[in-house]
């Protein structure tokens, strides 16, 4: 372990390593203690017991902290009793700032360079046709200013299905439905076949393509195992509702929506009538994406005006 | 340990040809390996694949060559069912074939994997497979098993041959008859693969399957005729040319029912002129400015429709230069139909609308050249050591 290592070198090693068919271990050979075979041969998160995962969640802290620098908590709060969370967004009231895509990345170590989103803001022309033709949508506007004359914007991100094909579509249940309805990922179960990716209706999920870029000095610290804790290249993620927040008890919003600066976003438990999620489906004009797929999204659009 | 080495010494002996051949494809593996090893240090960035369009030239390869493997083994059916003697006696050669585009199959979703070193949670009992649900998980079974059945078949076949042994046909039949169906699910597995996701119209139509099965019908055998042909010249083995001629004609129906099912879906979709004919519209005539596929798939249509003709008519199926010429002309074109152009449109434009063109980089293309050539590295040795086998060259001793 005291080694002082030669980057070059453990480029050469790992390559080596690789050839021998032990696949991409990100570990290099002169370090190689029982963690790193504790990691490969570890059961999936939902197989695991209290102590297995308390080992694993050590591990995962230690390996942050001695490869990149990261001090951070990874917690696994489990879902609150009676909760089952719904989303909702304004369509008449969004502005198209983007500030929600930013706040996201923030506060989910999001990679930098490459960047990575979790969150699209679509614009629309008005008066155009376009739940059903999302090919007029622009993801890629360039503003001065928001909101633009004769534009109306719409935010996409995981609409947290009730029959996800996410779900149906991963060979290694690496992503499932919590009791609370989020729908997560275990990014250290994924194998990157990316066919969630063609699963998913919303273009919600997101694979790191490379080594994510993430700066230890814009890393947020309070992390989720299943939610914004950093990830490795090679694995798919995607928007948890922020379940490192929303689980807290008191719960907190989302950051998309506690950064909103127009209040098009509504959060809350669906199971509870009072909420404001449950007050915007009664009282608006609600709508889900891609309705006739069958996909029972938790996210619901609407236009309060 | 004698009879490895006398195989052995039977598989490392050739002429020139033979070592040059045997030269130019470690060349290529070696490019291949040197391309892979780039991609496992930087990840997948190195590839043209981006979120919008998550799949690309490997799955490509990967879908056209299960079949070529589904279909190498579909020629047992003229074989065991009519007993059509000339084919019988051939019916090995497509069966070793099967095996080796089964290994490229298989390398080919590796590759295409973010985190190899997670291949184990991919597998039954160790892992924890998504079955039944996913088809992924479906596919990984039907196509493992198909490795085995035909692995078992051609080895136990060569075997019993090796000691001058008639093959029992109680133990082999009722594993060829098997094979028969299980060479149709692989390629019905691996198109539902795609078929199943509504949220990808181009894939969520139900003639998928059913196209998937009569292009493959197509491209294997075509693969058949030009190998047979090679094995004829330079082995001793007597390859009638009728199989090859009924093989042709074999074709010739396929490539019917694969261009009607075409036009039908061709029709369905512009005819109706619904959101649903986007990709359609991105393949054939450009979406939006986009058109990097359009060149390529008239080529396709073109070459198919070309082989068809020269397949459907006796006389020119019945000499070799243009049976050659449209067997080569029937692999490009199911190549470039069964690989980006089903592949790519299921993703643009993508879901949320986004059109992405997407075209493989050089890594991609270095590791495909590759696997090919692992692939055809596979299929040579096995030749090579199937054929004397076949002929009587060949004999292993007898342990006692």
């Amino acid at each position: 372990m005291s080694t002082t290592r030669d980057p070059h070198d453990t480029i050469s090693r790992r390559s080596f390593l690789k050839l021998a068919g032990l696949g991409s271990l990100a570990i290099p050979a002169g370090s190689a203690d029982a963690s790193i075979w504790e990691a490969f041969f570890r059961k999936s998160f939902r197989e695991m017991n209290r102590d297995e995962v308390g080992a694993m969640l050590e591990r995962l802290e230690r390996r942050y902290a001695e490869e990149h620098g990261y001090q951070l908590a990874v917690k696994v709060t489990g879902p609150l009793p009676g909760v089952k969370y719904g989303y909702g967004l304004d369509l008449s009231r969004c502005v198209g700032c983007r500030r929600c895509v930013y706040g996201c990345v923030q506060e989910n170590n999001q990679s930098r360079d490459p960047q990575l989103h979790w969150i699209t803001v679509l614009r629309f022309a008005k008066g155009e046709k376009w739940v059903n033709d999302l090919e007029r949508a622009d993801a890629y506007y360039h503003a001065e200013a928001v909101p633009e004359d004769g534009y109306f914007y719409m935010p996409v991100q995981c609409q947290h299905c009730e029959d996800s094909p996410c779900e149906k579509a991963c060979p290694t249940k690496a992503t499932w439905r919590e009791p609370d309805g989020i729908v997560v990922i275990d990014y250290d179960w994924c194998i990157g076949c990316r066919f969630c990716m063609a699963a998913c209706p919303y273009g919600a999920r997101r694979f790191n393509w490379g080594e994510p870029g993430l700066p230890a000095a814009e890393l947020n610290p309070d992390t989720h195992y299943l939610g914004n804790r950093p990830r490795p290249k090679g694995v798919v993620e995607k928007c948890s509702f922020c379940i490192q927040r929303v689980r807290e008890n008191p719960g907190r919003y989302p950051a998309c929506v506690e950064i909103c600066p127009v209040g098009a976003r509504k959060f809350g438990n669906l199971l509870d009538p009072a909420s404001e999620i449950r007050y915007c489906i009664d009282n608006k004009r609600v709508f889900r994406l891609k309705e006739d797929l069958n996909t029972n999204p938790k996210f619901f659009y609407f236009f309060a005006t | 340990m004698r009879n490895f080495l006398a195989a052995l010494r039977m598989v490392l002996q050739g002429n020139r040809f033979y070592y040059a051949w045997l030269g130019l494809l470690l060349a290529l593996i070696a490019l291949g390996i040197i391309a892979y090893l780039r991609q496992l240090e930087a990840g997948l960035i190195v590839t043209a694949m981006r979120d919008p369009v998550s799949w690309g030239f490997y799955i490509s390869n990967f879908t056209f060559l299960v079949g070529v493997a589904a279909a190498a083994v579909l020629l047992v059916v003229p074989a065991y069912i009519y007993n059509f003697k000339p084919i019988k006696e051939i019916v090995l050669f497509g069966e070793l074939l099967a095996v080796a585009a089964m290994v490229m199959c298989m390398l080919f979703v590796i590759v295409d994997m973010g985190h190899v070193d997670r291949l184990a949670h991919l597998l039954p009992v160790i892992g924890t497979m998504n079955f039944p649900s996913s088809l992924l998980a479906w596919d990984i079974l039907a196509l493992s098993g198909y490795l085995l059945i035909n692995l078992f078949i051609s080895f136990y076949a060569l075997y019993k041959m090796a000691h001058s042994r008639d093959y029992s046909l109680s133990i082999i039949k009722p594993l060829i008859i098997l094979s028969i169906p299980w060479a149709v699910s692989i390629h019905t597995v691996t198109a539902f693969l795609y078929n199943g996701l509504s949220s990808r119209p181009f894939w969520n139509a139900s003639i998928l399957a059913p196209r998937f099965l009569a292009s493959a019908f197509c491209s294997g055998p075509a693969v058949m005729i030009l190998i047979f042909q090679i094995v004829r010249r330079v082995s001793r083995i007597d390859i009638d040319n009728k199989a090859l001629f009924k093989i042709a004609e074999l074709i010739a129906y396929a490539m019917g029912i694969n261009l009607f099912l075409f036009a039908a879906e061709f029709f369905k979709e512009f005819y109706s002129g619904s959101v649903h004919l986007a990709p359609m519209q991105y393949l054939y005539f450009g979406l939006h400015g986009h058109s990097p596929l359009v060149p390529w798939m008239w080529t396709a249509f073109l070459f198919n429709l070309c082989a068809f003709l020269i397949f459907l008519n006796p006389r020119s199926r019945q000499n070799f230069l243009t049976l050659n010429l449209a067997c080569v002309l029937v692999i490009i074109g199911v190549y470039i139909e069964k690989g980006m152009g089903l592949v790519i449109p299921g993703f643009v434009p993508s879901t949320l609308g986004e059109i992405y063109d997407y075209s493989p980089s050089w890594v991609e293309k270095g590791v495909t050249v590759g696997i090919w050539a692992l692939g055809a590295l596979i299929y040579t040795l096995l030749l090579k050591f199937a054929m004397p086998v076949y002929t009587g060259a060949l004999r292993f001793y007898a342990k006692d």
